[in-house]
């Protein structure tokens, strides 16, 4: 086991320096950025000077390796419109990104489980039909909008919760229910189809040979084997959950590391950018690889893989 | 003579519009061994999953009689069923590489039935399954106890497979192929253990193969089946001497017999296979492939008794002699 945690390790570690090249190019691809520091009205004197100042007259590799020299001792630089530390326009934005996240996951995980066990143990009967279609229905309809029929009827009509902003745990009820419903269909079908091979094994013909309880074969010998693919989905659906939350921050008013993002692109405040790219793709590569580790765990054949 | 262990009269079981068991009866007394033989498809295997409650969803299960140990297990709910099966009935299945969940260890796997079924801590569950692995002949139990079974060879996961049956001290075992997917000399193996197993126990098995030879060197009693009936039933000794169904004797013919064979001489076979048989089907599903058929054997087929314990199912009389085969 921990021979495989440290082959896995290395390879993250070549996935995130891949990353890092590719975050620094990109920004330095989209257009010469002594000119749009320096803005519409900037002679080309100011340019160049601004080119000097930010050191972008060096070669690239040198920039490259200035920024991930400073990058790792968490430097990113300063950003050009809010003028302040990148790392602490970051480390005050992702508290509110990591709750709306781990939020959605958990109830993602809460919703699709079960209801992807109901369908496997009802197979071809109506329950699993009509889970079928809810499932559909998920992956069908924007999240934009479901954030807006929630904050209809929950937030104004009932009066429930509130519809924007961070103050309380109750903020982040609606947008992480909005956030989950992207993750739930695909979790589901995943579960389902995990459980109905399972079930379908020798080994629960065994446990039910055993006499084990419904309890003991669903929850124990079939859901093992079964959680699997839906483990590995879930680390990429909470990435997404983090990075790719944009809408959902807009429409709640949550200002956290996707609007950072969007903003800054908008605005092209390039370190920002970077910074955020970077910091969201190391995410997801620590995901992937906690969700390789908690698969190693669930079945022991892969962790000889 | 005491009631039999297991006793099954009129067995049915239909999956849609295919009968895979039609009214097959057998009894197992306690400390017997008893094969249940006959080709692929013959509802061998349907019938020792019904006996254990253990059908796909979908199946159909109905008996005249199904008795174990006293207790009618048709009127049993599936609840109860449950408490029985690992416990006082346990199974081994032909896919020994499949049949252990890859998840766990196999000390993990083999003390939930003990825990399940008579409680007490893991621990002495543990300690339980450590003598099962060396009385079914593992070394290094304690070592074993730890691994997955992917860490396993194919004849060590059947012993472990064997053990597990045994945790509770089930008064029957139904081992349906047990050695089939596993090469000849651990076949071998695997059989001596059943034989040393039932000796030492007192242990009821029910075998389900398709082997003869096994048949020849462990059963005390066989039934032949076919096409979802039992066609004879006998004492292994009667059936090997004097076997009286028509299928029987073609099922014989086709085992080599190591100085009766001529060098020259073709090794028999049955032509044709056996057929898929719709509810409501009458007289003898044999009659296609039968060298002896008759118009009659579109009828009812009569049971006839032979000498001692030797049933069988067929128009032709006791200890008829073989006509020659219309060409």
């Amino acid at each position: 086991m921990l021979r495989f945690a440290l082959r896995r390790l290395i390879v993250a570690l070549l996935v995130a320096l891949t990353v890092m090249v590719l975050s620094f190019m990109l920004t330095r691809l989209s257009g010469d950025l002594a000119i749009s520091i320096a803005g519409a009205s900037a002679t080309q004197a100011d340019v160049e000077i601004i080119r000097r100042a930010y050191g972008l007259d060096r070669p690239l590799v040198v920039q490259f390796l200035d920024w991930i020299g400073r990058a790792a001792m968490g430097d990113f630089g300063e950003s050009f419109f809010f003028k302040a530390r990148v790392a602490d326009l970051i480390a005050e934005r992702m508290p509110i990104t990591l709750t709306l996240g781990l939020t959605g996951l958990a109830i993602a995980l809460i919703v699709s489980i079960p209801l992807g066990m109901l369908a496997a143990v009802r197979e071809n009967t109506w329950v699993d039909r009509l889970v079928q279609v809810i499932a559909m229905f998920g992956q069908a309809m924007p999240s934009f909008w479901l954030g807006l029929i929630l904050m209809i009827t929950l937030g104004l009509q009932l009066g429930w919760l509130p519809i924007s902003g961070t103050g309380s745990w109750q903020h982040y009820v609606m947008p992480g229910i909005v956030l989950a419903f992207s993750a739930i269909p695909a979790l589901t079908r995943l579960t389902r189809s995990g459980m109905i091979q399972a079930l379908g094994s020798d080994y629960i013909r065994t446990a039910r040979a055993k006499g084990l309880s419904r309890l003991s074969i669903l929850g124990k010998h079939a859901l093992r084997n079964a959680a699997i693919p839906v483990v590995s989905i879930a680390a990429v659906q909470l990435g997404f959950m983090l990075g790719g939350s944009i809408v959902i921050e807009t429409v709640f008013a949550l200002h956290g590391v996707g609007f950072l993002a969007w903003e800054s692109i908008s605005k092209n405040d390039f370190p920002v950018v970077q910074a955020v790219v970077l910091v969201l793709a190391l995410i997801y590569i620590a995901l992937t690889m906690a969700a390789d580790l908690l698969n190693a765990l669930l079945d022991p054949r892969l962790r000889s893989a | 003579m005491s009631a039999p262990l297991l006793d099954i009269q009129g067995l049915r079981v239909e999956f849609g519009d295919t009968a895979a068991v039609r009214g097959a009866s057998f009894t197992v007394s306690r400390g017997e061994t008893h094969c249940v033989v006959g080709e692929s498809g013959c509802g061998k295997s349907v019938s020792a999953l019904a006996v254990m409650n253990l059908l796909a969803r979908g199946a159909r299960r109905s008996a005249d009689r199904l008795v174990f140990a006293g207790q009618d297990l048709l009127a049993l709910p599936e609840r109860r069923m449950a408490e029985l099966r690992g416990d006082r009935m346990a199974m081994i299945f032909q896919e020994p590489m499949t049949s252990l969940n890859p998840a766990y260890t196999v000390g993990s796997q083999m003390a939930e039935v003990y825990t399940r079924h008579r409680g007490g801590s893991r621990r002495a569950a543990l300690d339980r399954a450590a003598g099962l692995l060396a009385k079914v002949g593992i070394t290094a139990p304690g070592m074993r106890l730890g691994q997955f079974p992917h860490q396993l060879s194919g004849g060590l996961r059947q012993r472990v497979m064997i053990a597990m049956a045994l945790m509770c001290d089930p008064e029957l075992l139904i081992a349906d192929e047990p050695t089939t997917a596993l090469d000849v000399t651990v076949q071998a193996q695997i059989l001596r253990l059943l034989a040393e197993l039932q000796r030492d126990l007192g242990l009821a098995i029910l075998l389900i193969t398709h082997d003869l030879g096994i048949v020849a060197r462990i059963a005390q009693r066989v039934s032949v089946m076919y096409a979802g009936e039992v066609v004879e039933s006998a004492p292994t000794a009667a059936l090997f001497a004097d076997p009286s169904h028509p299928y029987t004797r073609g099922l014989l013919a086709c085992v080599p017999v190591p100085g009766k064979v001529k060098r020259e001489e073709a090794l028999g076979s049955i032509p044709g296979v056996v057929p898929r048989i719709q509810p409501g089907f009458e007289g003898c599903a044999f009659r296609d492939r039968c060298a002896h058929a008759a118009p009659v054997c579109a009828g009812p087929v009569p049971r006839q008794r032979g000498e001692g314990a030797h049933e069988f199912l067929c128009r032709l009389p006791p200890g008829w002699t073989a006509t020659e085969r219309a060409a």
